[in-house]
């Protein structure tokens, strides 16, 4: 039992990984296999730590809430205390995609394509109500919530959220990645190249996802999702 | 305005031009517009806009709207100034309505667009310094616009998406307390102004970017339909609060700024002269304010008090009428544009006569402006395209609704 | 009117049908005494004038022949009473219902102070008109976002072609009233297309042109050695 399961499933699926902060499964000396050890819990305190006290945001602004996004990285609420002052407009430099205002379906491919060429590790905070879920704009233009293009960690409601919400959301993710582990490097950080450009959520859950609700037409499906193959989240909620 | 030759440094060396797209995600083009360059090594031959990366449908939405379910779309599509497009929209359908808004409404819709005005104008300083290298103004051009942030706040509940207005008045009157808050920001503002000014007005660097950059007689800029600042800074007077004034603007003791060349630098000045105008124009309504109610009491758009919905039957049957239903506004059609903070900002409303518009078109300023950017940039440096750019002061989500 | 429904269905049904029986909606005939181009266009005109009425109080609109819109447009920036400069507007009015579209040119004289609603209507079926791109450039991208969004085609334009939408958008032309708001594709589908977009569709034909196969540059010709001109 490892990380990859040689079964050929896919390759992100927690089949065989074990949970958080258990110790089961194969012993495997001091980095272990499927589990933290002694060292590896260290290393990952120290590189999670670096990790979420430098996150370089990519700021993918379209509408409203790029202002907030700029109101945010501005004098008054300052996300510089965070490290993220420095905004890398190359996504090859990125590591928290920030994607904030309405996607339309033209502007579909390009979000998908800076968020293929980020590097690992990677996270992504979809800002405001239309990145995740349409919004107001239940349209023939409007992607109805980016997570049917990219994965998202962090969804911000709002319209458009406070600075202080994105900041929230900022430290969501920063939580997120103090409970992650190297050992389950694998599970977290693998991508299949074949997803390159594809959507990243298949037909039905495009049609879950996106179907109508509130005050388009009548409602047809509440918030729950179909199930993804994503890690199982910590907590969401700040202690 | 001076024609400007294309000189290939190397006439013996064969090269072909190169074709490089910016954006739509870019630092420098002010949302997601997608410019498609071809260049000479640095000189652009040729440059293609490419819009429509924010395409929101907004004029669709607007058919499946009642009348005032519509406004809060009118904060979306300009999110720099949204009270100007809250405004707009409802005095195009006041203006088919044949309602005239009360006297403290009037002027209570000038002062907001005025600070608008402002508002929009410093998002523009402080994204155009960027674009040049200076990062400074945009702090404190920011800065000052939290303060208007939090008027916006006090007033509405919003910082940005405000849908203030309501047709045949606004959503509410103005909290205790907020124009003296506003007041306070007419008098200290100036100083902040001053402060950016120093830092660029004569500055070399910010002179050498701009000075005779993107220049556009105005013949040319009337004939691409460049309307605003832009306009004037061409040397055409032309400002719909002088020439087709609305809300009394007749009355206000304020002046026009007029360039003379028609380059950035010019486009420049007059932006800053024109928030300095704006700040005379909030004064002068600051001391005009009148009492009074804030809202028509006409019973086709006007809702009953919530005291008599309780104590009469027919008052509760309007207000119920008025929600379920809607307004409706006769049949007809009305073109209404003001000055917004980008050039002419138009409204055209159709109605059948039901609750809800047949055609609600947009007239962006932006978009126009925007088209003309493949005749001011041919022969300039990629860096001067960038400049061009952010001179034009342009919004994607009025372009592309 | 449906008395007990909420404004939830009126939002879900949508625009209604036009209930003229037919043609688009007209106003009664304004009175012209009241702007001078209208009765200049009426005097210089006569019968490709058709209709003119006053809308809205005081905003006069008039109704013209869409064979002559180039001739007349041009008759109202050029001549020197009429001076109309700014083409503000260009814009098309579906009513539904198989109506003729109507294409609004709003224009203003900057020297006159004056504005004036020009109207031209198009059956649904032949939905064609002369651009006015070679009077006023603000036209170019104006007529070139009603085609892209009603499907009216503008003779003699210099680039018609989709502005919004993207250039593979096959779903129709969606400020039509037979659109449906949210497509005619399946969100699936819609999602689908849009990253199926190939890499040069980003790219006109032309564009594509430019630069080409990087080669060699060729040999230089014999005997010329060529020094650098004068330094820019």
């Amino acid at each position: 039992m490892g990380l990859r399961d040689d079964e050929g499933g896919d390759p992100r699926s927690l089949a065989g990984v074990q949970g958080l902060g258990q110790a089961k499964g194969r012993e495997g000396g001091l980095l272990g296999f499927g589990g933290p050890t002694f060292l590896t819990t260290k290393v990952d305190f120290v590189v999670n730590w670096a990790r979420r006290n430098s996150l370089w945001p990519m700021p993918f602004g379209t509408a409203c809430c790029a202002i907030e996004m700029m109101a945010s990285a501005a004098s008054n609420f300052d996300l510089a205390r965070f490290g993220m002052e420095r905004m890398s407009f190359s996504p090859r430099q990125a590591d928290v995609l920030i994607c904030a205002g309405r996607v339309p379906y033209k502007l579909a491919p390009v979000l998908r394509r800076i968020w293929d060429q980020m590097m690992q590790p990677k996270w992504s905070i979809s800002m405001g109500a239309c990145a995740s879920s349409g919004g107001v704009f239940d349209t023939y233009s409007m992607v109805q919530g980016i997570d049917t293009i990219i994965p998202v960690d962090v969804y911000v409601p709002g319209c458009p959220p406070r600075p202080e919400g994105l900041i929230y959301g900022l430290m969501m993710i920063q939580e997120k990645i103090r409970h992650e582990s190297l050992s389950e490097h694998y599970a977290l950080r693998a991508e299949d190249p074949s997803l390159v450009g594809r959507p990243c959520a298949d037909a039905e859950e495009v049609e879950a996802l996106a179907g109508p609700f509130g005050n388009s037409t009548q409602q047809e499906q509440l918030t729950s999702l179909a199930q993804t193959t994503r890690p199982a989240r910590s907590e969401d909620l700040l202690p | 305005m001076t024609e400007r030759v294309v000189e290939v440094p190397e006439p013996g060396l064969r090269s072909e031009p190169m074709l490089i797209n910016l954006g739509p995600q870019h630092p420098a083009t002010h949302g997601v517009l997608r410019l498609l360059c071809e260049l000479d090594g640095e000189t652009v031959l040729k440059v293609t806009p490419d819009i429509g990366f924010l395409h929101t449908s907004f004029e669709k939405l607007g058919e499946y709207r009642t009348w005032n379910q519509i406004i809060p779309l009118t904060d979306r599509m300009d999110y720099l100034a949204p009270l100007i497009y809250n405004c707009v929209y409802v005095m195009a359908v006041e203006k088919l309505m044949g309602l005239e808004v009360t006297e403290r409404c009037k002027v209570v819709r000038v002062l907001l667009m005025e600070m608008d005005r402002i508002f929009s104008h410093l998002l523009w300083l402080g994204t155009t310094a960027i674009d040049v290298g200076a990062f400074t103004p945009f702090l404190y051009a920011f800065q000052e616009r939290e303060r208007i942030y939090q008027l916006h706040e006090a007033y509405t509940g919003a910082r940005i998406t405000t849908s203030a207005t309501r047709i045949g008045g606004m959503m509410a009157d103005f909290p205790e307390g907020w124009t003296d808050s506003l007041r306070n920001f007419v008098e200290t503002f100036p100083k902040t102004l001053d402060e950016i000014e120093s830092l660029l007005t004569t500055n070399g660097i910010h002179l050498g970017r701009t000075l005779d950059i993107g220049v556009i007689s105005g013949e040319d800029a009337l004939n691409h339909g460049f309307t605003g600042p832009n306009l004037r800074a061409s040397g055409v007077d032309y400002d719909i609060r002088k020439d087709n004034p609305y809300y009394d603007y007749e009355t206000y003791d304020f002046d026009v700024p007029i360039g003379e060349n028609g380059d950035c630098y010019d486009r420049y000045l007059v932006r800053m002269e024109e928030m300095r105008q704006s700040l005379r124009i909030l004064e002068q309504a600051l001391e005009r304010l009148p009492d009074g109610p804030i809202n028509v009491s006409d019973p086709r758009v006007s809702l009953p008090s919530k005291t008599d919905c309780m104590n009469d039957m027919e008052s509760m049957i309007h207000h119920f009428k008025l929600i379920t239903e809607g307004i409706r506004v006769p049949a007809g059609d009305c073109y209404f544009a003001v000055e917004g903070s980008k050039g002419e900002l138009g409204m055209y409303v159709v109605s059948d006569g039901g609750e809800k518009p047949v055609r609600w078109r947009i007239r962006p300023p932006s978009f126009v402006n925007l088209s003309v950017i493949a005749k001011l940039a041919e022969g300039h440096l990629v860096s001067d395209l960038i400049m061009i750019n952010a001179s034009l002061d342009i919004v994607l989500g009025e372009i592309d609704r | 009117m449906d008395e007990s429904g909420s404004a939830f269905d009126a939002v879900e049904q949508g625009p209604g049908v036009s209930d003229s029986p037919a043609g688009t909606p007209r106003g009664g005939d304004g009175d012209p005494a009241g702007h001078p181009s209208v009765t200049a266009l009426q005097g210089r005109f006569g019968a490709t004038v058709l209709h003119h009425e006053v809308q809205a109080g005081d905003q006069h609109v008039v109704f013209v022949d869409a064979a002559n819109n180039r001739t007349v447009l041009e008759w109202l920036r050029d001549d020197p009473e009429q001076r109309y400069d700014l083409l503000v507007d260009v814009t098309a009015v579906d009513y539904g219902g198989g109506n003729p579209i109507q294409i609004v040119y709003q224009l203003w004289s900057v020297g006159r102070k004056r504005a004036l609603r020009v109207k031209c209507e198009l059956p649904i079926d032949g939905l064609s008109i002369d651009s006015v791109v070679p009077l006023w450039k603000t036209a170019d991208w104006l007529e070139r976002e009603v085609y892209d969004l009603f499907g009216v085609d503008f003779r003699d334009h210099p680039d018609l072609r989709r502005i919004l939408m993207p250039q593979n958008y096959a779903e129709g032309h969606p400020l039509r009233k037979d659109f449906p708001l949210r497509g005619r594709f399946s969100r699936a589908e819609q999602t689908r297309r849009a990253l199926s977009q190939d890499y040069h569709d980003d790219y006109t034909a032309d564009a594509l042109e430019v630069g080409g196969a990087p080669g060699l540059a060729p040999p230089e010709p014999a005997g010329s050695t060529d020094e650098p001109e004068d330094t820019p």
